[in-house]
């Protein structure tokens, strides 16, 4: 749905001692049609610089957006703001306009599509009673709260009936609890809607609760990406480690340290009593983290067991004989995590 | 210092008509040119939405500086000498130098700018995440200019308005000099050249009365206008 090729963005050094910024570092992105696509980075990483090229309120120096079969960087002035009609878009800051009401601020999109009045009327009503917030269509945003706020941008950028929304850390100023009922709702009108998600967060939280896919972004670089659950099962992966802080135990020299990555129906068998039962083994739990991911429930496990590790090949080829991603760790490779 | 109401109702009563004619008529010019000078003036700086009309950068800096060039001469002048030099534009445009019609020429060259820097200060305190959303909805930057900037702005330019009402009554005190009279030529001429203190107590009363009265109803309205 969303292909991003090549994408470079850099802004020109403002005075001659000053450097070239290059936000964006070459970029590219596939966003599968339905799915919620969750880009992480840390401050300064070029999250925001990216998802503002993706419908060219910034212009990337160089390389290609294409949304739904049509390259964005190659349209006029006059095509890319009738594509942009179909591109939805909410912020960290809900930027509404403080001189409308709820129901005037989800029409403003429909009034820029040249809608009729009645018609406006009664697609802001449809789409305030989706989001929830019907009752509150002649309120002034400054009457709302952050979360009710949040859900009139999310209003406002699918009134048009977008087949894409971008989240520009449309979470990020909103309590924990606030940030639960929006990405709820988010994943409601993905599923209800088949909407498209493309966001960019720098809360875990929010890869964890809704992303079906997770791309890290670093010093403008995708430098992971894929379904977070692949990730998971991929050994050495920094999302994996990111969603699944284990700490910082280590095993004790001469001891095997694993760690076990599993997901589905194998997070309820009892894996570690199965070992110490049938090998006789005396296991260590260093450190151990489950979650629901989407809709599934997904565990990390990090375990000790005594000798090395060829004292230990048989239990460890019978857990990865029964499904589970498995990764013996050096003891260095510990201390570095 | 005698009161004499039966002589002072009618004198000052045609000079307050006369203030009011001029300062109304004014007024209109004002916000007819100073409006969309103040708009320009945001919208053709760096990172405004005409930054590029046309495609042409080169030309919104250019748009952008000669009005500002133009805005600050407007302003620099005090306006008696301002009034004085535009007389020869008067007379073209107003067909006369002298009266109330006349005296709206030179009130409107200068509260054009007042007014246009103040719409900019109003403008520009226009959150720019708004601008984006409505880019992001595909808005023209006509449409973001009438019906995100101004309206945000509304009530801050409402009171720039009240300022720039303000600014004309004042200035139009001196239009007495081209014979368009009004309440300031009364107390020059009635309270000054003659000593009459009665009229010179007056005039500043009925002034104070007029300001605070505009400056009160331009506050009310702009918190109104807004929900913030």
């Amino acid at each position: 749905m969303i292909t991003i090729t090549d994408l470079y963005k850099s802004y020109p050094a403002q005075n001659a001692r000053a450097q070239t910024v290059h936000a964006v570092n070459g970029v590219d992105l596939h966003v599968k049609e339905g799915e919620i696509f969750g880009v992480v980075g840390a401050s300064g990483a070029g999250k925001s610089t990216l998802i503002r090229c993706v419908n060219l309120l910034e212009r990337p120096t160089s390389g290609t957006i294409t949304i739904d079969g049509q390259d964005l960087t190659k349209l006029s002035d006059a095509e890319l703001r009738h594509a942009r009609q179909g591109i939805g878009m909410i912020f960290q800051h809900f930027n509404l306009l403080s001189s409308r009401t709820v129901k005037q601020n989800v029409e403003f999109g429909l009034e820029i599509m040249g809608m009729s009045r009645a018609a406006r009327a009664a697609r802001a009503e449809e789409i305030l009673d989706l989001v929830g917030l019907a009752d509150r269509s002649s309120a002034y945003p400054s009457q709302l709260s952050g979360g009710q706020k949040q859900r009139v941008g999310i209003a406002r950028a699918l009134a048009g009936n977008p087949k894409v929304l971008l989240s520009d850390e449309a979470t990020s100023a909103l309590d924990p609890q606030t940030t639960d009922s929006i990405l709820q709702l988010l994943k409601d009108l993905n599923r209800k809607l088949g909407l498209t998600i493309l966001l960019i967060t720098h809360e875990m939280e929010v890869v964890k609760r809704i992303c079906d896919s997770v791309g890290l972004i670093d010093e403008g670089r995708i430098v992971e990406s894929g379904s977070v659950i692949d990730l998971l099962n991929t050994p050495g992966s920094r999302v994996a480690h990111a969603l699944f802080p284990l700490g910082e135990g280590t095993g004790s020299p001469g001891n095997t340290t694993i760690e076990i990555m599993f997901a589905g129906d194998v997070v309820e068998r009892p894996v570690v009593s199965m070992l110490s039962r049938d090998y006789k083994l005396d296991i260590s739990i260093l450190g151990a983290a489950v979650e629901t991911i989407g809709d599934r429930r997904v565990g990390r496990l990090r375990l000790e067991l005594p000798g090395n590790i060829e004292a230990n090949a048989a239990p460890v080829a019978r857990l990865r004989e029964s499904g589970l991603f498995l990764e013996v760790l050096t003891p260095a490779e510990v201390v570095a995590q | 210092m005698i009161f004499d109401w039966n002589t002072m109702v009618p004198v000052l009563g045609l000079a307050i008509i006369q203030t009011f004619q001029m300062v109304g008529l004014s007024l209109v010019f004002t916000i007819l040119f100073g409006l969309p000078v103040g708009i320009l003036l945001v919208a053709t700086d760096r990172g405004g939405v005409f930054e590029t009309p046309y495609g042409s950068k080169r030309l919104g800096a250019a748009l952008h500086s000669t009005l500002g060039f133009i805005v600050n001469v407007g302003r620099s002048l005090p306006f008696i000498i301002l009034m004085v030099a535009l007389i020869p534009l008067t007379r073209l445009i107003a067909g006369t130098s002298i009266g109330v019609v006349a005296a709206v020429v030179p009130l409107s060259v200068a509260a054009i700018p007042f007014f246009a820097r103040l719409v900019e200060i109003a403008l520009r305190e226009v959150d720019s995440g708004l601008i984006e959303a409505a880019k992001s909805l595909g808005a023209t930057r006509a449409t973001i200019i009438r019906k995100v900037l101004v309206p945000e702005a509304l009530p801050a330019i409402v009171l720039g308005l009240s300022t720039s009402v303000i600014s004309l009554i004042n200035y139009s005190a001196m239009a007495g000099i081209i014979g368009a009279g009004g309440i300031g030529d009364i107390a020059f001429r009635f309270g000054y050249q003659r000593f009459d203190d009665a009229y010179m107590i007056t005039t500043i009363v009925l002034l104070v009365v007029i300001v605070q009265a505009i400056q009160s109803l331009g506050s009310w309205s702009a918190k109104r206008l807004s929900h913030r």
